[in-house]
């Protein structure tokens, strides 16, 4: 209980903070300086490393150590990457892979959003578990359960496809026996085989954040749309569509970013960095960096070069947010 | 008819989503007599454990178990919850609590930080970690993954402090609390199951990092989990029931603690984005 004699003094206390306290209130920075901190030694200081490092000739991990000097070597390592049609191809293969990624796992996630939607309360809830299982499934164990799906001997595709009348298996892939077939052997099947994986790995957030937008639209308004004569597709398109615009806005930018610097799933399904026919600009990067012989220097321009295109897709979504921060 | 369409397409859903999670564990318990059958059985039909006391008694690489790699994951995972935790909260309640002059400007740092593609870090990381000697260390890995975690845990832990009702501490204050026992005996009990939520949060984000802990780590016997499980993979192809039944304990925590945040990873994702 507070004494009576108190409670005025405290309250005079908040009201003129001039008087009883110093001008500034040093509490809140004090409050941040950890963070501050760490977030500058462990995030920011790195980032402006690696462009500093992109400018340098670094090829023994010594240098690293500081026990050797390193050599300047202005945008060499640029102009070495951008005029290898290698590196055109992998940044090719990353475009298409995160554009093609984004595009299925947005119609499959909406879709599903959607669905779920419409559901009976007791289904609703046993297929957003179902869902929630692929999205709380770790990057590295769902690839290595979908790399065994595919296994050449015994894994349930090549069964699957064993099991085709012979027949139609030759008309269409013109061959009837598929054990010991190297489903990730073809660079198209092998980009296949990571999208299926990719996207069954980042369609539930899509799915339960179109969910939890929908439910904020009254309900109403599809009613008075479907009794003016609106069909389902139509409905979207003006109703709910319109209404989630802004999700739908973070939730690409999203998509995008992840997409485009997927790794771990690159990573175990090619069983390391030896095939570069499938590289793309994330393990591309490592590789160079850390396959012997070390090219960190190179490796270093390879990821600025990723940072900046996400840097320009970053600018949109912070861009979006804020807005919304504003409106809301 | 249309119910049971759509009854369908959510079976269909459902199935497409849980199956992978399910045949992990399937087959897991499978003998491998059923694994490599030339007919899958959709269950197994004489289950058993003996990949699991495959894994948990032979040892992987000598002298190392199964058991001293998950040790070394929960190490790391913990260490990092703890020191995120901490920090994280100060931060949020510096931001929650207070009107200053950069407060705006952190914010926006801090959504612009969570963008930084980590993949592209790995190799300046490297050379600080070399620098500070830190190579072939666990600590190595607390410190970049404390860095990994941070952002979003103070962007997702703001939201539970400012819900906590700024009355309750004023009138603390008004009984002549310190702050500090303003902060310990209110705000920290009330913030506590939003600093459980957040901590899981950051546990699953240094439980499942394979490539900084592929990289920073060379002495085998310090491998963390994904690490070990990479190196077990790659090793034997056709081991699928121990490999299965490695996956299986290493997706198990994961699942278990997503399950209980998972609500409020997508207010902190999409946060603003939808108003209610």
């Amino acid at each position: 209980m507070s004494t009576l004699t108190e409670a005025p003094e405290a309250a005079a206390a908040r009201e003129t903070p001039a008087r009883r306290r110093p001008r500034v209130d040093r509490l809140p920075y004090l409050l941040l300086l950890p963070c501050l901190a760490i977030i500058a030694v462990l995030l920011l200081w790195p980032l402006g490393q690696v462009v500093a490092m992109s400018f340098y000739k670094l090829n023994n991990v010594r240098q690293l150590r500081g026990t050797r000097e390193w050599p300047w070597v202005g945008l060499d390592n640029y102009v070495q990457i951008l005029g290898d049609p290698f590196f055109l191809r992998v940044l090719r293969n990353t475009v298409l892979f995160a554009a093609a990624n984004v595009v299925l796992t947005m119609i499959l996630g909406t879709l599903v959003g959607l669905l779920l939607n419409r559901l009976g309360k007791r289904m609703a809830t046993f297929v957003a578990s179902c869902v929630m299982l692929a999205w709380a499934t770790p990057a590295l164990t769902g690839t290595i359960v979908w790399k065994w799906i595919f296994d050449d001997t015994s894994g349930l595709v090549t069964w699957l496809f064993n099991k085709l009348p012979d027949g139609l298996s030759t008309a269409l892939f013109g061959r009837s026996d598929w054990t010991g077939y190297g489903w990730f052997n073809s660079p198209l099947l092998f980009f296949a085989i990571l999208t299926l994986v990719v996207v069954w790995h980042s369609f539930p957030f899509i799915a339960v954040s179109v969910l939890a937008g929908l439910k904020s639209v009254p309900s109403e308004l599809h009613e008075a749309a479907r009794v003016d004569g609106a069909g389902p597709w139509r409905v979207f398109w003006s109703v709910t569509f319109p209404m989630l615009r802004p999700v739908f806005g973070i939730l690409v930018v999203l998509s995008t970013i992840w997409d485009f610097k997927v790794f771990t799933q690159q990573f175990v399904l090619a069983g390391g960095t030896q095939d570069r026919t499938t590289f793309m600009l994330s393990i591309y990067s490592y590789a160079e960096a850390f396959s012997p012989p070390p090219k960190y220097g190179l490796g270093a321009a390879i990821a600025v070069i990723l940072t900046l295109i996400l840097l320009l897709v970053t600018g949109i979504y912070v861009r979006m947010v804020l807005r919304q921060e504003e409106d809301a | 008819m249309k119910r049971i369409a759509l009854n369908g397409a959510g079976l269909l859903v459902a199935l497409f989503a849980a199956f992978p999670v399910y045949w992990m564990v399937a087959t897991s318990l499978k003998p491998n007599r059923e694994i490599f059958a030339s007919t899958p059985r959709p269950v197994p039909a004489q289950p058993t454990l003996e990949h699991y006391r495959e894994i948990l008694t032979g040892n992987l690489i000598p002298g190392v178990t199964f058991l001293d790699f998950f040790l070394n994951s929960v190490l790391v995972a913990v260490a990092t919850v703890l020191l995120s935790g901490l920090v994280a909260l100060f931060a949020a309640t510096a931001v929650a609590r207070f009107r200053f002059k950069l407060r705006t400007s952190f914010l926006i740092m801090l959504l612009v930080v969570q963008m930084i593609p980590l993949e592209a870090l790995v190799i300046p990381l490297f050379l600080m970690i070399q620098r500070l000697g830190l190579y072939n260390t666990l600590p190595s890995l607390i410190l970049t993954y404390l860095g990994f975690s941070l952002p979003f845990a103070v962007w997702m832990l703001r939201g539970f402090v400012a819900a906590v009702p700024k009355e309750l501490e004023e009138a603390a204050a008004i009984d002549g609390a310190s702050r500090m026992q303003t902060f310990r005996r209110i705000l920290f009990p009330l913030v506590a199951p939003g600093l459980v939520a957040t901590s899981i949060f950051s546990f699953i984000t240094a439980w499942n990092e394979l490539i900084f802990a592929l990289t920073f780590v060379n002495d085998q016997s310090r491998y963390t989990l994904p690490v070990a499980m990479t190196f077990f993979f790659g090793r034997d192809d056709t081991a699928w029931g121990s490999v299965m039944a490695a996956s299986t304990l290493f997706t198990l925590p994961v699942i278990v603690f997503f399950l209980l945040v998972q609500r409020r990873m997508v207010s902190g994702l999409v946060a603003g984005a939808v108003k209610g």
